[in-house]
């Protein structure tokens, strides 16, 4: 039983660092209605610029978090305006492969760096390796800061799509671009807000992560089961991303515990399997059909 | 310029549209029939591959370019291919057969990842295909007692009736022939109903439907053979490298398979040779380019990502239509010189086209 509590939690912070990346996923699809494949490559370049601004800059860990998440929503604002903006309106393969190359070139172009790119490096966080006990239960700090950041953010994203202007604006967009456009509202410009925010999610995610695995060029590999996650959300639901990353990451820690060995890796594979056959909007889509 | 002027129904059908088509291609077939006497032996193996690569294209492109669904679990089809070849040829069937099987397995392996696939359109389908991908790769590397596992698998020549295909120019034949009939194939199934009901999905699901095409029939099928061309071309590169691993048949190699289609040219047979061409060769480039660039530059190991992901985006933002495209635009400019317009290939704005709305 306290096993399989263990298995939970530490599946569930996990499934968390899906979901914050699924989240980006779900940001996206719902303003561009495609999939990025880069958002990987963003939480790792996110990991890679809080780094820099820790061990270059010499900033304490919360100013260069402050930092990182500001300058990666920044670059995902670059990213939009600079390659993503001009193909708006072709079909939504070209945007999957854009983002496949996007991500080779950041994923190549920090490999490339002298000395850092090839290195694994550790992120030296202020809760490194710290244990709470709570009864006989052994609580990971890492991982319990994982699980708390993300509540902290998803309550933050919902006050802002419920409150804020910008928010209710990017809903709408969201729900419908050509009506949007028509009420006044400038969707270019909130499609570029919502590359931003979701590259400063993604970047969030890179850095509760690194504390948990280490800092490294191919981190950005574990964007690939965030797609799962989303998919077992429902693409198009900001709740579903994370119950989806939770569904995911619980998945394939108890597959890896209670399953023969390789299994964990697939787990979620099998699972967006299963749930694309049985319900392939997910568990909170909605079901839309096409009129003509 | 060329006037065609149709005098009988046969030339609607012909294959080769006019006394160019005759002569550029038949030249081409003589090339690479005495490639092997023309060119060293490092590029034949290079020819080789590109063959190889062009016949896995093609079933891609079938898939992608002419009906319009995406796959990117393409290499675990080769995978399915190459090592049903492998445990075939190792058990001393001849190799027409064996690569035959191939193909047919991995059709049906197409068909039980078609039909989940049919309930789930575009990114999804993306999406199961992906997943896909990776089951079967595990399963590879976990099926010890077929696979060999991660340790990998070696894969005996090519043998038929006591005759050993086991020299590099006997192997680049096989290539070449096998290549040349899956392009007559793809050509006449283009052209035939079943083609035409490809295309027709692709353009418009709607209103291929709404004209008596049974989707998931047709879909299913261009799974199938895109599946059976990819087996194919598995079993000719598991003989090529002679050893196999599954890290060989994982998600990178079906990314590069979707860039290559994709920068030879969606839509076009050309783009599936051009974009074999450009993926094998590009490569050999970038070695021969990192001599003349400083060294930080050069000798840094991700430079070939890099590369393939900047040519990737250059291609998506301005030429969509790959390098089969370009080659199209500078065809017009040459033919109707010099009345060529900036405008002629343009493509159509649109605001977002939502499979979402109500």
């Amino acid at each position: 039983m306290l096993q399989a509590l263990q298995i939970v939690i530490s599946g569930a912070a996990q499934g968390c660092i899906y979901g914050l990346i699924a989240l980006g996923l779900v940001l996206i699809y719902k303003t561009t209605e495609t999939v990025s494949f880069a958002h990987g490559e963003l939480m790792m370049l996110g990991a890679f610029a809080g780094l820099g601004f820790m061990m270059l800059a010499g900033f304490p860990f919360w100013l260069a978090f402050v930092a990182t998440v500001l300058a990666m929503g920044v670059f995902g604002v670059a990213l939009e305006r600079a390659v993503i903006r001009p193909i708006l309106g072709q079909p939504a393969f070209t945007l999957v492969m854009l983002t496949i190359g996007i991500g080779y070139v950041a994923r190549g172009l920090v490999t490339m760096i002298p000395a850092i790119g090839t290195e694994t490096h550790t992120l030296p966080v202020p809760y490194k390796d710290q244990i709470w006990n709570v009864g006989a239960l052994v609580l990971n700090v890492e991982q319990m800061v994982v699980i708390a950041a993300t509540g902290v953010l998803c309550a933050a994203l919902y006050a802002m799509f419920r409150y804020t202007r910008v928010g209710v604006a990017m809903q709408a967009a969201s729900q419908n671009q050509l009506a949007a456009y028509y009420m006044g509202i400038p969707v270019r410009r909130l499609n570029g807000l919502v590359w931003g925010l979701a590259a400063a999610v993604a970047a969030i995610a890179g850095l509760l992560l690194a504390p948990i695995t280490f800092v490294y060029a191919n981190m950005g590999i574990i964007g690939l089961k965030a797609i799962p996650a989303a998919v077992v959300g429902g693409f198009g639901s900001l709740p579903g991303a994370i119950v989806g990353g939770l569904v995911i990451g619980i998945v394939e820690a108890a597959s890896g515990f209670y399953l023969p060995e390789g299994f964990k890796d697939i787990a979620p594979y099998a699972v967006v399997l299963l749930m694309l056959v049985v319900r392939p909007n997910g568990i909170f889509g909605d079901k839309l059909r096409k009129k003509v | 310029m060329r006037f065609l002027f149709k005098t009988s129904y046969l030339q609607d059908v012909r294959l080769a549209k006019h006394g160019g088509h005759v002569f550029w291609y038949g030249l081409l077939v003589l090339a690479m029939v005495a490639a092997p006497w023309l060119v060293s032996e490092y590029w034949l193996a290079q020819l080789t591959f590109i063959l190889i690569y062009s016949v896995v294209g093609l079933g891609l492109m079938l898939l992608s370019g002419f009906t319009g669904l995406f796959s990117l679990g393409h290499a675990a089809f080769i995978g399915v291919g190459a090592y049903t070849e492998a445990a075939l040829v190792g058990a001393g069937v001849p190799f027409p057969l064996a690569m035959a099987a191939a193909g047919l397995v991995s059709a049906a392996v197409g068909v039980v990842v078609g039909l989940p696939a049919l309930r789930v359109k575009g990114i999804y389908l993306a999406i199961a295909t992906l997943a896909f991908g990776f089951i079967v790769v595990e399963v590879f590397a976990r099926w010890e007692s077929m696979t060999g596992g991660n340790a990998g698998k070696h894969v005996k020549p090519p043998e038929l009736l006591g005759w050993s295909a086991d020299s590099d120019l006997s192997f680049y034949f096989i290539c070449l022939v096998v290549a040349v009939l899956a392009t007559l194939a793809i050509l006449n199934l283009l052209r035939s109903p079943t083609g035409r009901a490809f295309v027709a999905i692709r353009d418009s699901e709607v209103s291929a439907q709404s004209l008596g095409i049974h989707l998931a029939r047709y879909k299913t099928l261009s799974f199938a053979i895109s599946a059976a061309l990819a087996g194919i071309g598995g079993a000719l590169y598991a003989h090529k490298l002679k050893f196999i691993s599954p890290e060989q048949f994982d998600i990178l190699q079906s990314i590069d398979l979707v860039l290559m289609i994709v920068v030879g040219g969606i839509g076009s047979i050309h783009g599936a040779f051009l974009g074999a061409i450009f993926l094998i060769t590009m490569p050999q480039v970038i070695a021969q380019a990192k001599d003349y660039l400083p060294a930080v530059v050069g000798q840094a190991p991700g430079l070939q990502g890099a590369v393939y992901g900047l040519v990737l985006i250059a291609f998506v933002l301005f030429e969509p239509h790959g390098i089969y495209g370009r080659w199209l635009k500078l065809r017009t400019y040459l033919q109707i010189f010099p009345f060529y317009r900036k405008g002629m290939f343009k493509r159509q704005k649109s605001f977002l086209k939502s499979d979402r709305l109500k």
